[in-house]
């Protein structure tokens, strides 16, 4: 049986198939933690398909794994799914970290079971139905069932009586630009007849999408700042250390990032190119300043998951400094590190989640000297906070490094000083990553640390850590596997071709003598 | 014949000594972690050994090189896992192997009584295989592999006793700093891909070496920026300050990484990219005045100070700016010749430290040692070697290298040259005087141990500068043979290490020279050799000589004849000398000038104004807005999430009857 044609549809639809059946089965003893393991597991396995079948050769533009048939004629909305560099990825993580999400919750959900298990099935239908939409309507679908689940995981499960004045907040926040950008989307159809997304990109490419300038720009407006908002992006970060304080483990690993940097490229760059091009020196100095404003403000808290939402406001904003350079370094790092966040985020939350289940606590003063009792938890730690300060050999130096180098290359005088701005980045992570390590783990015992006998990880909680872990090194060690196919969708969105790429753009004239060309495009290939 | 392919095993052993260690080390018995770890080390050793006798041979390539994958690779760019092997990186691996050996050997009966020994070795190989990729690459990103790497090791063997806060913070001290000339290296590194689209060294130094009309502007950019990130490595003002906080760690470590290898990583690099320096006379102008500044202001500071780990700290940063100079003069070989024997001499210093505080069960003061020198023979016979040949006095290995340095700076063209060499010989003065007066005070006059030890217990405070030595207090003993092998092993380098180098004006053939030929015939430095002075060359030697045989006579008085001496002249010059014992508050200023404000403006107008005033602020009231709009809205809000689904979609029909039916028309 050949499964390359049904198998998005299969991997979006089975945690949601997933859910009815949790709806169903008794909340006995451990029952329901396994099910949800074994859909998610059953998901995971599904999106490996993926990159196991992906045609790394296949022409640029093109989609595959595609599904595209009629579903309501007037308007022309069709049920379209299909996958390309871009999304690929994205879909394998999410496919990761759901068994993740459960196998940490396993403990500390245990009161309303069903429902959380539920809501974070559907949260997992309505991500994957953003990545595998090549329909806009379809897509939207999507996007807004994003919202619901993640805001009643933070209203019902948070942990502080604040829960839902974050849920709210953070409800109103995605909510009012995805109804704006509603509008866009209608504006869209009403002037080209489609809701289909290559054939969108394909008129965009020509120009030939409205001839209503303002409109166009207000419609592109309409789009990114949804996505803006989602990723998010300084300063519309607003409800980020809320929902990120207040919501769960497996709620707060897929929380930001992933979603607003794909649409970002796929919609921004993919419908409006032009007004993304002209936009971009605004969000590249918005990144750099998010990244520095991150990790400064980071650097202050006393609350550690507040200290990770930061941290996190630093490391989305890196993608997207990234993305808006629209060089093939940027936009290949920035979807790079948009899976980097995903992973590195992850792990972090997870062991954050883990001290506050053994000590009730996230404030950094009630903890210290805990690296003498719980060495696995320790190493697991460092090495997380390596790949997330960007470490060479682990995963996020490879992201960083490249978006870094991509705002240099984008030949513009002045952003050698976003470049040196966003760089001076790597001190102050390094600078917050480590002082969290110190304040945790080492030194003398703290006011809980002492009082309360933890235990270090058990069975469950490796074997939730360790994939991470181990993707870490091997995306930091192997990058080009991953880089083959995100490497052609960044080329199609990028403005440099590759000829033009492979003369250095110099000050002084090299001489092409001695300048190998065959090495670079031997390089390009493999 | 060579098998190349034995290259890669040079990195990756120590790496599979690090894996087993790290991973099952705690379950192992410590003679089967210590046989790993020094398996790990001594069959690089082995093979560097056997490639040295293959480079050296004749119709053998000036050098070797190896690509494996590429390790990042996109449309336009690419980044190899490739070594690349020359003379320059053949005495880098000697030194790293062979030294690193030795410390491991040492290690072995060091750290016998510490907890969490065998992370203490998983760590050490970890940091060898990190240095051994640094020294091998073939490209700046596989270089920055090894630098961060190193980085990373010390972080980890720093904060190594990390109950104990004050190793906590130096650790993450040293990590931080060094990410700032990190930072300037990564930026070097930007602009070198946007001017030559590739990060490999053959490409880039072949590139400006094709076209002599290069100089300055970019290549000045580049090169000061790398220049950040060698003062970060290599501890040079203004990025010094890990390095004397970094002896919180045990003292092999010590002598491994913060004296003979990893700091000396910065000197390597300015010596590898020296066909970029070379065209920019303005960065090495830069490279040469904080080699002399630093030089001069670390031995101020070392002459004051009473904890015999500092004392070498600062003598190491001194010595450092040393090479620095050399560097910034044109003079690489020299810098590497210093840098050789430098790793000789500091790592015999510092083991015999270690073997001094390991006898005296954990002290590291001074003032509470003295008359040491019957007690532990051997440790003072193999220290007062390494502190003749760092003193400068011929013919141990520290003359050579030094005067080396300081006739190269007489003789360059900078036209500061006659100034640096004066500097440096103002260092040389001092240095023979710190290590002189850490002879002494150490081996010589009335035993202070006993004394301290008396009333520290009786004051119940303990002292407990390396956690695990000070629980098991006994008599002053010498150190096992393990420990004193590797002492004796570098005292013996330390006199006859220099001998490489005899200039022709001393009647030697400089051999190191010749050898470091190929890799900087492009450099300035031949230039100046081929005018070489021979009486010249002979007049500054006997200067510099005359220079230590002072700074010993000076030590001798103020610390031999008449102790005591030294204390009255501090209390004539009460401010000078708390100047001086504070460090020139040099991190009390940072703290004031960058840190503390920085954190207050975070917390004040970054936290208190922009993101709960202004981000928060317009997010709620742009909430608040809403709500008001009008009470139906309010009562959505209010509570039943649920509801807003229904309200998206009747909302969405909304917009779309009204655009479908063109109620909105452009």
């Amino acid at each position: 049986m050949n499964l390359d044609h049904s198998i998005l549809t299969l991997l979006t639809f089975t945690p949601l198939v997933g859910a009815v059946l949790l709806a169903f089965l008794p909340d006995k003893g451990k029952t329901l933690q396994w099910a949800a393991l074994a859909i998610t597991l059953l998901t995971f396995l599904m999106t490996l398909h993926l990159p196991a079948h992906f045609s790394y050769n296949a022409a640029a533009g093109t989609y595959q794994f595609e599904q595209n048939i009629g579903w309501i004629d007037s308007p022309a909305i069709r049920y379209h799914l299909g996958v390309d560099g871009l999304s690929m990825w994205l879909i394998v993580l999410t496919g990761l970290l759901a068994p993740l999400g459960v196998l940490i919750s396993w403990n500390t959900i245990s009161e309303r079971k069903k429902l959380f298990y539920i809501f974070f099935l559907l949260q997992q239908v309505a991500m994957l139905g953003v990545f595998v939409s090549l329909d806009l309507f379809l897509y939207y679908a999507f996007w807004e069932l994003t919202l619901v689940p993640m805001t009643l995981l933070i209203g019902v499960f948070g942990r502080t009586d604040n829960r839902r004045r974050a849920a709210i907040k953070y409800f109103l926040y995605a909510f009012i630009p995805s109804a704006v950008m509603l509008v866009a989307v209608l504006w869209l159809y009403v002037n080209t007849g489609t809701f289909d997304i290559p054939q969108l990109i394909a008129l965009a490419t020509r120009h030939g999408i409205s001839t209503n300038n303002a409109g166009l720009w207000l419609c592109s407006l309409a789009f990114l700042g949804a996505f803006a908002v989602k990723v998010p992006v300084f300063p519309l970060h607003g409800w980020l250390s809320d929902a990120v304080s207040e919501a769960p483990t497996a709620a707060v690993m897929v929380l930001a990032g992933k979603l607003g940097l794909y649409s970002i490229l796929r919609f921004s760059f993919g419908i409006f190119p032009d007004q993304s091009r002209h936009i971009a020196p605004l969000l590249i100095a918005l990144a750099a300043i998010g990244i520095v404003y991150g990790a400064l403000l980071a650097l202050v808290q006393k609350d550690l998951k507040k200290l990770a939402a930061y941290g996190t406001l630093g490391h989305v904003s890196v993608a997207v400094l990234g993305l808006f350079t629209f060089t093939i370094a940027g936009i290949d790092g920035g979807i790079y590190q948009t899976l980097n966040e995903g992973i590195g985020g992850a792990a972090l939350f997870m062991l954050l989640g883990l001290l506050y289940e053994r000590y009730g606590t996230y404030d950094v003063r009630e903890f210290g000297g805990l690296a003498g009792k719980f060495p696995w938890m320790v190493t697991l730690f460092v090495i997380t906070t390596l790949s997330v300060i960007g470490l060479p050999i682990l995963n996020g130096f490879v992201g960083e490094f490249l978006v870094f180098s991509g705002v240099m290359q984008a030949n513009v005088l002045h952003h050698a000083f976003w470049t040196a701005l966003a760089t001076s980045g790597v001190i102050l992570t390094a600078a917050y990553m480590l002082l969290m390590i110190q304040r945790v783990f080492y030194g003398s015992l703290g006011l809980k640390s002492k009082s309360v006998t933890g235990w270090d990880l058990d069975a469950r909680e490796h074997l939730a850590l360790w994939p991470l872990i181990l993707v870490m090194l091997a995306m930091g060690v192997a990058s080009p596997y991953w880089m083959q196919a995100i490497d052609p969708a960044g080329v199609v969105l990028a403005d440099e071709t590759p000829d033009a790429s492979q003369t250095p753009k110099a000050v002084y004239s090299v001489p092409g003598s001695n300048f190998p060309q065959q090495q670079f495009q031997e390089g390009g290939q493999r | 014949m060579f098998n190349t392919n034995l290259l890669w095993l040079i990195p990756l052993l120590p790496f599979t000594g690090f894996l087993i260690n790290g991973t099952i080390g705690r379950k192992l018995s410590r003679p089967v972690v210590t046989a790993i770890a020094l398996l790990a080390t001594a069959y690089p050793a082995y093979i560097v050994a056997t490639l040295w006798m293959y480079m050296k041979s004749a119709g053998a390539p000036e050098s070797i090189s190896i690509v494996s994958r590429p390790w990042i690779a996109i449309t336009g760019f690419h980044v190899d896992f490739a070594f690349t092997v020359d003379h320059l990186t053949l005495i880098m691996l000697g030194v790293v192997t062979g030294v690193g050996f030795l410390i491991h050997l040492y290690s072995a009966g060091y750290m016998a009584h510490e907890d969490g020994y065998w992370r203490f070795f998983a760590y050490l190989n970890l940091f060898m295989f990190f240095m051994l990729v640094l020294v091998l690459s073939s490209n700046f990103l596989l270089l920055f592999v090894g630098w961060e790497g190193v980085g990373l090791a010390s972080y980890l063997l720093i904060g190594f006793y990390f109950k104990k806060d004050s190793a906590a913070n130096a650790g993450k001290k040293a990590f931080v700093v060094n990410r700032i000339g990190d930072f300037g290296f990564l930026l070097a590194m930007f602009l070198i891909i946007s001017h030559f689209g590739s990060l490999d060294f053959h490409h880039v130094f072949s590139n400006i070496a094709a076209n002599p009309d290069w100089k300055g502007g970019t290549l000045t950019a580049i090169a000061l920026l790398l220049v950040l990130g060698a003062a970060g490595k290599s501890a040079q003002i203004p990025l010094y300050v890990w390095l004397p906080d970094a002896m919180e760690g045990p003292t092999p470590v010590s002598a491994l990484i913060h004296a003979a290898t990893m700091v000396t990583a910065g000197i390597y690099m300015v010596a590898r990219c020296h066909v970029l320096f070379d065209r920019s006379p303005y960065a090495l102008g830069v490279v040469a005045i904080i080699g002399a500044a630093t030089a001069l202001f670390a031995a101020c500071i070392g002459m004051v100070q009473n904890d015999i780990k500092r004392v070498l700290a600062y003598s190491t940063v001194s010595q450092l700016g040393y090479m620095f100079l050399a560097c910034g003069v044109g003079a690489y070989t020299a810098g590497i010749f210093h840098l050789l024997t430098h790793a000789f001499f500091k790592a015999l210093l510092f083991l015999a430290a270690g073997s001094v505080i390991h006898a005296l069960s954990g002290e590291q003061d001074m003032r509470n040692m003295g008359g040491l020198r019957k007690r532990i023979p051997v440790t003072f016979w193999t220290m007062t070697m390494g502190v003749i040949a760092i003193a400068g006095i011929p013919p141990w290995a520290g003359f050579f290298s030094k005067d080396e340095i300081l006739y190269q700076a007489f003789v360059s063209p900078n036209p500061l040259g006659k100034l640096l060499w004066f500097v440096g010989l103002v260092t040389a003065l001092m240095t023979s005087f710190y290590m002189f007066r850490l002879w002494f005070k150490t081996f010589f006059g009335e035993s202070r141990f006993e004394a301290s030890q008396a009333a520290q217990a009786h004051s119940h405070a303990a002292h407990t500068d390396e956690a695990g030595h000070a629980t098991h207090a006994h008599g002053v003993h010498e150190s096992p043979a393990i420990m004193t092998i590797p002492l004796i092993v570098l005292a013996i380098l330390s006199i006859v290490g220099g001998w490489v180098g005899v200039p022709a004006a001393l009647g030697g053939h400089n051999e190191i020279e010749a050898f470091l030929e190929p890799v900087f015939t492009s450099g300035t430095a031949e230039a100046v050799a081929t005018v070489a002075n021979h009486s010249l060359e002979l007049t500054l030697a006997v200067v510099s000589v005359l220079a230590a045989a002072l700074g010993f006579v000076i030590a001798f008085a103020l610390y031999y004849k008449k102790p005591g001496t030294a204390a009255a002249f501090a209390k004539k010059a009460p401010a000078l000398y708390r100047l001086v014992d504070n460090k020139f508050y040099v991190d009390e200023i940072y703290d004031a000038v960058i840190i503390t404000p920085l954190l207050m403006f975070t917390r004040l107008f970054l936290g208190g104004f922009v993101d709960s005033g202004l981000v928060n602020g317009s997010g709620a009231l742009a909430g608040l807005t809403t709500r008001g709009l009008s009470s139906v809205t309010r009562r959505i809000q209010s509570g039943n999430i649920r509801s807003y689904a229904g309200w998206l979609a009747i909302g969405a029909a909304a917009v779309m009857i009204v655009m479908l039916f063109g109620f909105w028309q452009h």
